[in-house]
């Protein structure tokens, strides 16, 4: 006997069920009613779901497609016809979507079960999932320790077991940031290949569908079965999306940057450590080190938070309570409709951000802030056009940091913003990046490293991290609440 | 002190695509309210706009007719403001990367030939409507309603060039006449297809600077136009004129009452915040779609007048007249063709656009009842008299109300046309038997008895004679009797 269900991969799980030695409400059944449903209560990576549709929707799935019987949890900004979409905000209480994101609709044509909605920062808004009108999700390596975020709950469902694979979103590295603190792959593909369609937006010029997993095979698959031109994405990638079946092809022949400048202040000891190792692996496997110096922009993160944040004061102007949403009780006339039940519906992340975004643009500052960032964007996608003139991807940091604590930076907006300072890059160029977990630290909490690569670069990323996996002597340790044994036995 | 009058128009064209601007909504009117609507046109959370390749061929009809600049990778923005009507509470349109810019529209303004400088011509959406309390009836809430919502619109803005409401009128008369001509627009002002609002302000005679302006909106009709602009002209100069200066407003015209209301100053403007649309990629116009456009113009319609004139000779007017829409110059082509031109001009112009008003028709329900054919082979008859005057005229009714070629409503209505000299000889020599004076008369050398002679003729034949043929008649057999 392999694995316990709960713990099988989607490859392993959709293999079962195309062949029909088990079914998708088992599969699923496996993580709700299995050891990882107790995690859920302390953790609350979920929060829309319903043992009635998830039955009804893995009845429903065929058992057929890359991800046959695959439950799939998919963060709360991706529209779902049969649970709300909120982005965990009270402005959207209630909301129910008419329409499946592309994304969504992908999965269940590749038989997978969307089982529910994954907990985030409002709006996708935050590194901590601490913002989120539901209230935090945890972090299951150590609960009082924050996920990441802002995919912090499809992130921590992946890393206890609930499911095999779950959709975040990447405005800034929402998907690798907590990918790196729940120790799962997180991969934020190149901008344009997964469809925007559905996905509420935050920062449209920044957003993409990110894909979490536990393992590198996985992620390629997923990968497989969402990549694609989209009629209804107008920024969609019309050109094939880039073979990735070869993810466990090797490394052989391939160069990564290695550019150690960016790491020689501020990051944390266990993540250099990380990085050490993943290279020791990529080297062993066949792959070459290009140490360089790189300096993504010295103005990245200024220039993230001055274009994310304006796109953002736009985006998130129809959320005014005359359509949908929340509609303050207190209105009595038009304008006082908007302010009360806007200031009532968004969280003070969210406003902080619109009011940042709304100054950005405003007439006389736009020529100061809005296109002075998107010249330093500019820039900053030559910069990492030009590191990939010699190597075919980077290794660095996926954060600078380890798990932080809960409450630690939710009162410093400033810290918050600085933990995306290895990710914003990608979204800035609109390039592939991917988290890939390297093991623990003596203390239990996960540490991670980061491959960004080149546009369509998805193919060599996977097979680098599949390297690390196979060949690293830190692939992913077993978990303490792996042990089958120590759980309860099925409820 | 006198003033000149400087007025700069902005034109809203609602394009006749099927679909809407960014979604595949079909653009109705009149349906149930948000019976046309979508996530993208609803601005739902997730929804995508996704450009409709459709509202951008004719567009490009408009900006190739008139000459504009054409931008090959222009770029759509937004426009940020709250209002409930607007999905988004912004608008997709362009800024500072029209599709078009510069080009000119030739009106002729009281019999003078002008061309009008244009600035730009961008594309972009239309808002939903807003049915406020004293529409819905209900005084504590408003209704809103999307099937408009997302509608392509063109907008187009004039330099300040015009220089009184008659400019306007005249400006507003040829966009629609040409929108129509391309087929891109149905430019019913009425109906909101055609929009127009004015930038007016007055400097002294012969200054160039400009004075402070004002923007008219809620012009409904060119009427409306051109009565609102003369209103505002009339303000400023008594203002001016009496010491105040103006102040930089936005004014609603109120056609019924011809007033104006401020509706707000400019402290009160909003900052649009407009950005790039981070949603659609440039508008990328190639050489292909460029080419392919200009193929597919038609005769631009002052071009066709000048035609008119230089080939069929017809005087300007008459060819202003028949040019004035696609259907009415087809039309009258296709009548004319093998015949006088003028003489069908003459005959559309007078007798068929007056039947036309007195049934209220449209051209277009003319020239369903009334095909050329059947027109062409009405008027060669007239033409070679076989059918008389006053007979041709009542025929014109004949052919609008009934179904039926000339010889079959001729025989309905009973008439038999006395064309021939087997028919109308009889008549001629009773004719003369019975009025030896004035045939005497007329063989003595006073011809002008001809016209009596005729005239019996005629009154006998039941005004069937053709006239020609009967004075033919009474000279031959006079002569054969003397």
């Amino acid at each position: 006997m392999s694995r316990p269900l709960w713990k099988e991969s989607a490859a392993a799980i959709s293999a079962r069920v195309r062949a029909g030695e088990i079914t998708a409400v088992e599969a699923m059944d496996a993580g709700w009613d299995g050891p990882a449903s107790l995690w859920e209560h302390d953790v609350h990576a979920v929060v829309h779901t319903d043992r009635e549709a998830r039955h009804a929707a893995a009845e429903a799935a065929p058992a057929r497609g890359l991800l046959a019987g695959v439950p799939v949890l998919v963060k709360d900004n991706l529209c779902t016809v049969d649970y709300p979409t909120t982005c965990c905000s009270r402005i959207l209480a209630g909301y129910h979507a008419p329409y499946d994101a592309t994304v969504v609709r992908r999965l269940r044509e590749a038989g997978a079960v969307i089982v529910g909605k994954g907990n985030m920062d409002e709006f996708a808004m935050g590194s901590s999932t601490e913002f989120s009108c539901y209230g935090p999700t945890r972090n299951p390596w150590d609960l009082s320790r924050v996920p990441g975020g802002s995919s912090g709950g499809p992130a921590a469902a992946v890393a206890y077991g609930l499911v095999p694979v779950a959709l975040g979103s990447d405005t800034g590295g929402s998907v690798r940031q907590p990918a790196a603190f729940c120790g799962v792959y997180g991969l934020k593909p190149t901008y344009g290949r997964l469809s925007r369609y559905g996905l509420v937006a935050f920062g449209s010029s920044l957003d993409q569908v990110g894909i979490f997993a536990r393992h590198a095979g996985d992620v390629a698959t997923t990968f497989a079965a969402l990549a694609g031109w989209d009629e209804y994405d107008a920024t969609s990638r019309p050109a094939p999306a880039p073979d990735v079946s070869n993810w466990d092809a090797g490394v052989t022949g391939l160069r990564f940057g290695w550019p150690a400048n960016l790491w020689a202040n501020g990051v944390d000891g266990a993540i250099v450590d990380a990085l050490e190792r993943s290279a020791n692996a990529l080297e062993r496997a066949g792959g070459t080190r290009v140490p360089m110096e790189f300096l993504p922009g010295e103005y990245a993160v200024a220039a993230y938070y001055l274009v994310a944040t304006a796109e953002a004061s736009s985006n998130l102007a129809r959320f005014d309570g005359v359509r949908y949403g929340l509609r303050s009780s207190d209105a009595t006339d038009v304008r006082s409709l908007y302010v009360r039940s806007r200031s009532e519906g968004f969280g003070p992340e969210v406003r902080r951000r619109i009011l940042l975004g709304t100054y950005a643009l405003s007439s006389g500052y736009y020529d100061a802030y809005y296109l002075q960032a998107q010249r330093a964007r500019t820039r900053i996608r030559r910069e990492y056009a030009r590191a990939f003139e010699s190597c075919d991807f980077l290794l660095l940091p996926a954060a600078p940091t380890l798990p932080f604590r809960v409450g630690e930076k939710v009162d410093d907006p400033l810290a918050m913003y600085l933990s995306d300072v290895f990710t914003i890059g990608a979204n800035l160029a609109g390039t592939p990046g991917l988290s890939v977990p390297v093991g623990v630290t003596p203390e239990g909490l996960p540490t991670a490293v980061q491959l960004l690569g080149p546009q369509d670069g998805e193919g060599a990323l996977l097979r680098a991290a599949r390297a690390i996996e196979v060949n690293g002597d830190v692939a992913r340790l077993p978990r303490e609440h792996e042990v089958e044994a120590s759980w309860p036995g099925k409820r | 002190m006198a003033w000149e009058a400087v007025i700069g128009l902005e034109c809203h064209i609602q394009l006749r695509t099927r679909t809407k601007m960014f979604c595949e909504c079909e653009v109705v009117f009149g349906d149930e309210a948000n019976s046309h609507v979508c996530p993208t046109c609803l601005g739902l959370p997730g929804a995508l706009p996704r450009l409709n390749a459709g509202a951008i061929r004719m567009a490009l009809r408009l900006g190739l007719a008139l000459g504009c600049d054409i931008r090959h990778e222009s770029q759509f923005a937004r426009k940020n403001y709250f209002y409930p009507d607007m999905p988004k509470n912004y608008q997709i349109t362009q800024y500072d990367r029209p599709l078009f810019e510069h080009g000119t529209l030739p009106v002729v303004v009281e019999g003078e030939a002008r061309e009008f400088a244009l600035t730009r011509i961008h594309c972009e959406e239309d808002a939903g409507k807003s049915f406020h309390p004293e529409r819905t009836g209900d005084r504590s809430r408003s209704r809103v309603e999307f099937n408009r919502a997302g509608t392509p619109l063109l907008e187009l803005v004039t330099e300040p060039v015009l220089r009184s409401p008659a400019d306007c009128a005249a400006f507003l008369v040829t966009l629609r006449r040409l929108v129509r001509a391309l087929g891109i627009s149905d430019a019913d002002m009425e109906k909101g297809q055609l929009r127009c609002d004015a930038n007016v302000s007055l400097r002294p005679e012969g200054a160039s600077l400009l004075g402070v302006k004002t923007e008219l909106k809620n012009l409904n009709s060119i009427k409306g136009v051109e009565r609102g602009v003369a209103a505002e002209i009339e303000r400023q100069r008594r203002a001016l004129d009496s010491g105040e200066r103006i102040v930089q407003a936005t004014l609603l015209y109120d056609a019924d009452h011809d007033k104006l209301a401020i509706m707000r100053t400019k402290e009160q403007a909003h900052d649009y915040r407009y950005f790039p649309d981070p949603d659609l990629p440039l508008l990328v116009v190639s050489e292909a779609e460029l080419e392919q456009a200009r193929a597919s113009l038609p005769e631009l319609p002052w071009r066709r007048v000048q035609r008119f004139v230089a080939q069929y000779g017809l005087p300007p007017y008459d060819a202003a007249v028949l040019g004035d829409s696609r259907e009415l110059a087809d039309y009258y082509e296709e009548c004319a063709a093998g015949l006088d031109p003028k003489f069908v001009a003459n005959w559309l112009m007078t007798e068929a656009l007056r039947a036309v008003n007195e049934r209220a028709w449209d051209v277009a329900r003319w020239t369903a009842q009334v095909p050329a054919a059947r027109m062409a082979d009405f008027l060669g008859r007239v033409a070679r008299k076989e059918l008389p005057g006053p007979l041709a005229k009542q025929f014109i009714g004949w052919l609008a109300d009934e179904a039926g070629g000339v010889d079959e409503l001729l025989a309905r209505h009973g008439v038999s046309v006395k064309g021939t000299a087997e028919d109308l000889r009889p008549i001629v020599k009773a004719v003369l038997d019975e009025n030896p004076g004035p045939v005497a008369q007329y063989l003595a050398g006073k011809t002008v008895t001809m016209g009596f002679l005729v005239g019996q003729v005629m009154k006998k034949s039941g005004g069937q004679a053709v006239p020609t043929l009967a004075q033919q008649l009474l000279i031959e057999e006079m002569a054969a009797r003397s």
